[in-house]
């Protein structure tokens, strides 16, 4: 059945079908050629990953032992803030590499194929406030399913941004450039909330009863979370630091404070990259945007076009694509959402080739560029109008 | 399916890991133990393979170390093992072969390869000293009684030997090995899993008394002569209706015995175990139905046939399993509704609330299943 409104392409029905069945036979090709190669490259990541966390901890706290108080040849505040900050660099690129390349992918249930009860994505627990059922359900469910489709996917705006001009103008947006800096700092926070549901309390559609068992299940992870990074971490350090006490002037509350903003500082380095990667996967310009009776009735070759066009890809080395969860690869994850991440580098020349036999775009840029170009559309679009990508995608 | 939950839930160190998981969130501390070393976690148990032999040319002993929370086997157990070919993890279950006298918190488990086998190749092929695998707890009512004195008479059919040996390999420990008569069927001489110990055994022990029965002649490639008999049995053992029997091999030398021992009316007295489940004729009138998950909201298509369990993985789930042939109950789930029918005794199971082994049971008409 043809869609109502057709997409913005100049291909007929039969050619779009013929579409995805090309890139169904690189799915299907792909998904078969999963071994042990794959097994071993999720069980290092994961190891190293527990390794970094820990050893930006351990980092974070011998930091503590040239502060001035000790008094030893090497005591300065410098030294003490050089560990210390090489402690909260590590801790942070720890929980990047957790919630981007390990977590985001086993809860796309990326893994389950493997059978390993460990690394399941009905299982797996994130090191993030959101709970990871509730994550699964605003991401892989309503974001996935209408990636791009203004009133149905959350992720187009987060009902507090315009992203795009298919979206009304509302005063509301002149704030936007402030909504940006703060989901950036805040974004782990941001997902927590990230609910259909709050949105309707707040907007008087919804009775604030159905919120109160969704708050009370998120607030048990926050709890979680907060009490690791902001109470025991901390914690620790402050007692053994009051031994210490009796014999030079540390302040036991002071170490209390330094490990907790050690700790706070790489949370927040890990939700600055994040929020950057993933502004760059839907924001930039040359990405489209749907309205819901484009989608009504979509076959499976519309499908596949709606994901090629409303994502974009960054460019970028090997460490790179690791380190922003291969979400730098955001076509090919749009496209598969359920293959190993690992495996989206090599797939990426053969789905732009296919884009490019059949006339359509690819959006890949630096990260300058779609990051750039996704803060200029903020500023934009904080105002009214906006300029609309052309009626037919063509590179 | 390997976790653990320690059975003294106050224990100090309990106490002490509920602190320190709290650091560790939304992990526990066991994830970073096993950084350290593997045996040590207690969120999973893995042991690590320290040493192999081949018994023959396609079998061969596994010496695995146990980690934390491991506990003592009784002689004929069996144990949960998960195996990774090409990426995906199997689990299979092997009797553990080793005497649980053995002091060194080791136990071994005797592989032979299956023919056509994936996981048993792997295991026997592949496998090396310094891997870690998963494993379960010893489990398993195949074992001799600790109170009553009786003498058994074991028989036993290639790889079947391995709980017999573990049995015979403890008593020894013991000191107290009872007279016992031991029946062995090997293809040829070569064949028999742990020959050497076996005949060094009936040459050492006095109450040890092997018959070895090999069903070819050198290079022949199919059985020649006879496997088990009443005949065969009268010859090697005239006593054995005072007997207490147990038996481990393949389906075929296990049914002739419960045939023999039945006609007896000695059913009592014969202890089998098997190793694969043998299912029931489906009658011709048997239906499938749809198969609805609760918990999963999945509803499915299934024939009278298949076992839940891979019509709930072909569905897109992965629900708790284990061996996959209804020994370890790792799969086990609540019938909500409907009628299933247990693939190994054809017996139907209708009530609410009955317990549905997903792996040997297939759908008897529509039903719901608490998965």
């Amino acid at each position: 059945m043809p869609t109502a409104k057709p997409l913005p392409v100049n291909l007929s029905n039969d050619q779009i079908d013929e579409f995805g069945r090309e890139m169904d036979a690189i799915y299907e090709e792909t998904l078969a050629s999963r071994g042990e190669k794959d097994r071993l490259y999720i069980l290092r990541l994961i190891r190293t990953q527990r390794s970094m966390a820990l050893g930006g901890r351990i980092l974070i706290y011998l930091g503590l032992l040239f502060l001035p108080a000790f008094s030893h040849a090497l005591a300065s505040w410098g030294s003490a803030l050089i560990v210390m900050t090489l402690g909260v660099v590590l801790l942070g690129i720890a929980k990047i590499l957790e919630n981007m390349e390990i977590a985001h992918n086993v809860l796309h249930a990326q893994w389950d194929w493997m059978k390993d009860p460990e690394i399941q994505s009905n299982t797996w627990e994130w090191d993030n406030m959101s709970p990871s059922d509730r994550w699964m359900h605003s991401h892989n469910v309503v974001h996935h399913t209408w990636t791009n489709v203004v009133g149905k996917d959350l992720d187009v705006g987060y009902g507090i941004m315009r992203v795009t001009p298919m979206q009304e103008w509302e005063p509301k947006f002149l704030m936007q450039p402030i909504w940006f800096v703060l989901l950036m700092l805040l974004f782990e926070e941001g997902v927590a909330l990230h609910e259909q549901v709050i949105i309707d309390v707040v907007e008087g559609k919804k009775d604030s009863k159905e919120l109160r068992p969704i708050m009370k299940h998120i607030g048990r992870k926050v709890w979680g979370q907060v009490r690791k990074d902001y109470i025991m971490w901390p914690l620790a350090a402050a007692l053994m630091a009051l031994p210490a006490a009796m014999f030079v002037s540390v302040s036991p509350i002071s170490i209390f404070l330094l490990v907790a903003v050690a700790n706070g500082v790489a949370n927040i380095i890990r939700n600055v990259w994040a929020f950057i990667i993933i502004f760059c996967g839907h924001f930039p310009e040359g990405v489209y945007s749907f309205t819901p009776d484009q989608v009504e009735g979509e076959s499976k070759g519309q499908w596949y076009l709606r994901q090629l066009l409303g994502s974009a890809n960054i460019q970028g080395g090997p460490l790179f694509h690791v380190l922003s969860g291969n979400l730098s690869h955001q076509i090919e994850h749009h496209l598969f959402p359920d293959l190993c991440s690992n495996r989206y580098p090599e797939l990426s020349p053969r789905i732009q080739a296919l884009a490019a036999r059949y006339g359509l775009p690819y959006n890949t840029a630096s990260i300058w560029r779609q990051f750039g170009t996704t803060w200029r559309n903020n500023l934009r679009l904080a105002l009214p109008g906006g300029k609309m990508p052309p009626k037919v995608a063509t590179v | 399916m390997y976790t653990n939950n320690k059975n003294n839930e106050n224990s100090w160190l309990n106490r002490l890991t509920t602190i320190t998981d709290m650091f560790a969130f939304p992990l526990k501390t066991s994830h970073y133990v096993e950084l350290v070393n593997p045996l040590w976690t207690t969120h999973k148990m893995q042991a690590q393979v320290v040493e192999v032999w081949d018994e023959t040319k396609d079998s061969r002993t596994i010496t695995l170390k146990a980690g934390a929370n491991w506990r003592k086997h009784r002689a004929g157990q069996h144990v949960r093992v998960g195996i990774s070919v090409d990426g995906r993890q199997y689990t299979r279950t092997y009797t553990i072969s080793s005497p649980p006298e053995r002091d060194d918190g080791c136990f071994t488990i005797t592989v032979k390869v299956i023919d056509g086998g994936r996981i048993s190749r792997h295991i026997v092929r592949n496998l090396k000293v310094g891997d870690y695998i998963p494993v379960g707890l010893p489990q398993g009512d195949f074992y001799l009684p600790d109170a009553s004195p009786i003498q058994p008479l074991f028989i036993t059919a290639g790889s079947g030997i391995t709980p017999a040996m573990s049995m015979l390999r403890s008593l020894i420990a013991q000191q107290r090995l009872p007279d016992s008569v031991h029946i062995h069927f090997a293809p040829n001489e070569f064949d028999v899993i742990f020959a050497r110990e076996l005949r060094q055994m009936s040459i050492q022990q006095k109450y040890y008394h092997l018959h070895e029965v090999h069903t070819r002649d050198f290079g022949e490639d199919k059985q020649t002569k006879a496997y088990f008999n009443l005949d065969q049995l009268q010859r090697f053992c005239p006593d054995w209706k005072e007997r207490d029997c147990y038996a481990c091999g393949p389906a075929s030398l296990l049914s002739s015995l419960e045939k023999v021992w039945g006609e007896a009316g000695l059913s009592n007295k014969l202890h089998i175990e098997r190793f694969l489940a043998e299912f029931a004729e489906v009658p011709s009138d048997a239906v499938g139905g749809k198969v609805r998950f609760a918990k999963s909201g999945i509803e499915v298509e299934a024939d009278s046939e298949t076992n839940l369990l891979r019509i709930a993985e072909d569905a897109g789930m992965n629900p708790p399993h284990g061996c996959r042939m209804g020994i370890c109950h790792t799969c086990n789930t609540k019938l909500k509704s409907g009628c299933v029918r247990d693939l190994r005794t054809g017996e139907l199971l209708n009530e609410v609330g009955a317990i549905v082994q997903t792996c040997v049971c297939a759908t008897a008409g529509d039903c719901e299943l608490d998965l």
